[in-house]
């Protein structure tokens, strides 16, 4: 069955979408968006030193996405306006990263592809990476979830139960560089924050716990992927921004529902 | 036995000394409350006590196995976190809805399980969150400014509840507070803080002693201070900006 690029294109969607559902909602709520950003981009420069030094591009866009992260957690907490700092940092690497791919004429770098993402390009030793990250992913979050929570509500609060909150940080840091390198092949690296987010911001008005939120996320994540494919595959269209704009008709839909429903939480 | 003890903790936030030369124990079973102007370092030393800020000199010696139960001034909940009480008193140890039931009753929070923390008054909310710290078990419960915004007949059962909840479960309590009628009368003994330990002991020693008359001001003939303190007093020991 993985034969058929579509099965293998849609396998891979639903790995992105299940590791990037919990990961997403502390990225909504811790209000790290811009930091998913920032380590996305960064991506691009992984592509193209992977490239260039031939190694594997999944081990580029980790190593790169793990340094961005870990470099703009160890600069805020020394004073730097956040916002300023990851705007630099995020397009200082998207731009450095399109100059690096663009010396490597030896190899043919289809550039759109890891900008947008070629899920339907997916093979079955891709799928096997993205689904070992994804469930990387999916445990650590897993492990970790209620000292993330704890952590995330109030950092003194769960200092106070003995947990570490910079730990939990790094926790958070860790797994976003590995969805970040997982999902470049999928949706690539201008659209790996909207799987984050928009799956997450569509589940937000129907949850009442953080675990729900987390799950619909995921329902919602996936309900893209397969959409998103089928109508990309039917109109002809690029798949990853397909994905992504199911995602935002999805959130537009709970969004506006809720507000018809009214507050009655 | 002492829960926990400072002896001569300097902390520093950025350049500024925030607290100096703090030397304190708390020992079991006591209430012990901590008063001082704004900006005096009240809630620092909270957060020390709990290892969230680690001072620049001196130690912090905690009893081993000490559990805290920790109440934050206040906890802004990021709109886009949908959180039941049942949920928040579940972190980050996930306790049986009969103990969460249990814990909610005793913080005078009963009924309330189901509710969104975002939808709790400002009250209710101070009360969940002494119900989720007594779930700690704790040896050592610890108060910052726990009855801001509630009016002086709900800070008045606030601390009757406290004073329950020490005989219920012998934890000794410290609590920061700017209701000073109120909260002198519940305590044993009195940390009046401006920078360092200006005096401490009983209320009654406290409130004469000339250090929180200084801070305080005595109009009130020595028996009980201000209400509310004033901003712009001068105080002789205020902390010293550190010269560079």
């Amino acid at each position: 069955m993985f034969d058929d690029f579509l099965v293998r294109a849609a396998l891979a969607g639903l790995g992105v979408a299940l590791a990037a559902a919990p990961l997403g909602c502390f990225v909504v709520w811790r209000r790290m968006a811009y930091f998913g950003d920032a380590t996305a981009h960064a991506a691009l420069l992984g592509v193209a030193l992977a490239l260039g030094f031939s190694v594997s591009v999944f081990g580029g866009v980790l190593a790169v996405a793990l340094l961005m992260a870990l470099a703009v957690s160890a600069l805020a907490g020394r004073g730097h306006a956040l916002d300023t700092l990851l705007g630099v940092m995020a397009h200082s690497a998207l731009g450095i990263g399109l100059v690096a791919v663009s010396f490597l004429d030896t190899v043919r770098v289809d550039l759109m592809a890891y900008l947008f993402g070629d899920i339907l390009a997916v093979t079955v030793g891709d799928l096997a990476t993205i689904w070992a990250g994804a469930l990387a992913v999916l445990a650590l979050v897993g492990w970790r979830w209620s000292a993330l929570l704890t952590a995330t509500l109030n950092p003194d609060l769960a200092r106070s139960s003995g947990l570490d909150p910079q730990r939990e940080q790094l926790v958070l840091t860790v797994s976003l560089a590995l969805v970040v390198a997982v999902a470049i092949k999928v949706v690539g690296a201008l659209l790996i924050s909207a799987m984050l987010i928009v799956p997450a911001a569509a589940a937000r008005p129907f949850a009442r716990t953080p675990e729900a939120m987390a799950a619909m996320a995921a329902a919602a994540g996936a309900l893209s992927v397969l959409a998103g494919l089928g109508a990309a595959y039917l109109f002809d269209t690029p798949s990853g921004p397909t994905i992504v704009s199911v995602a935002a008709a999805l959130f537009a839909t709970t969004t506006l529902a809720r507000a018809l429903a009214g507050r009655a939480d | 036995m002492t829960l926990i003890s400072l002896h001569d903790v300097d902390v520093y936030q950025g350049r500024q000394r925030v607290l100096h030369d703090v030397t304190l124990e708390i020992g079991e079973g006591e209430i012990v409350t901590v008063v001082g102007p704004n900006g005096s370092g009240k809630s620092t030393l909270l957060r020390v006590m709990i290892g969230a800020l680690k001072p620049a000199s001196g130690r912090v010696e905690r009893r081993p196995g000490l559990r805290i139960g920790y109440v934050p001034q206040r906890l802004q909940i990021d709109p886009t976190l949908p959180m039941t009480v049942a949920r928040f008193l579940g972190l980050p140890r996930r306790v049986g809805a009969t103990t969460a039931r249990a814990a909610l009753e005793r913080a005078g929070a009963q009924g309330l399980a189901r509710r969104q923390l975002s939808d709790l008054s400002g009250g209710q909310f101070q009360r969940v969150l002494l119900a989720r710290a007594l779930l700690e078990r704790p040896h050592l419960l610890l108060l910052d400014e726990a009855t801001q915004g509630l009016d002086q007949a709900g800070a008045a059962a606030f601390y009757r509840r406290i004073a329950e909840v020490r005989r219920d479960m012998g934890c000794s309590i410290v609590m920061v507070s700017h209701d000073l009628h109120v909260v002198m009368s519940a305590s044993d003994r009195v940390i009046c803080l401006n920078g360092h330990v200006c005096c401490e002991g009983a209320p009654e020693t406290v409130a004469t002693a000339p250090e929180y008359r200084a801070l305080f001001g005595n109009q009130t003939g020595g028996e009980l201070a201000l209400y509310r303190h004033t901003h712009d007093h001068r105080h002789d020991a205020a902390p010293r900006q550190e010269g560079s």
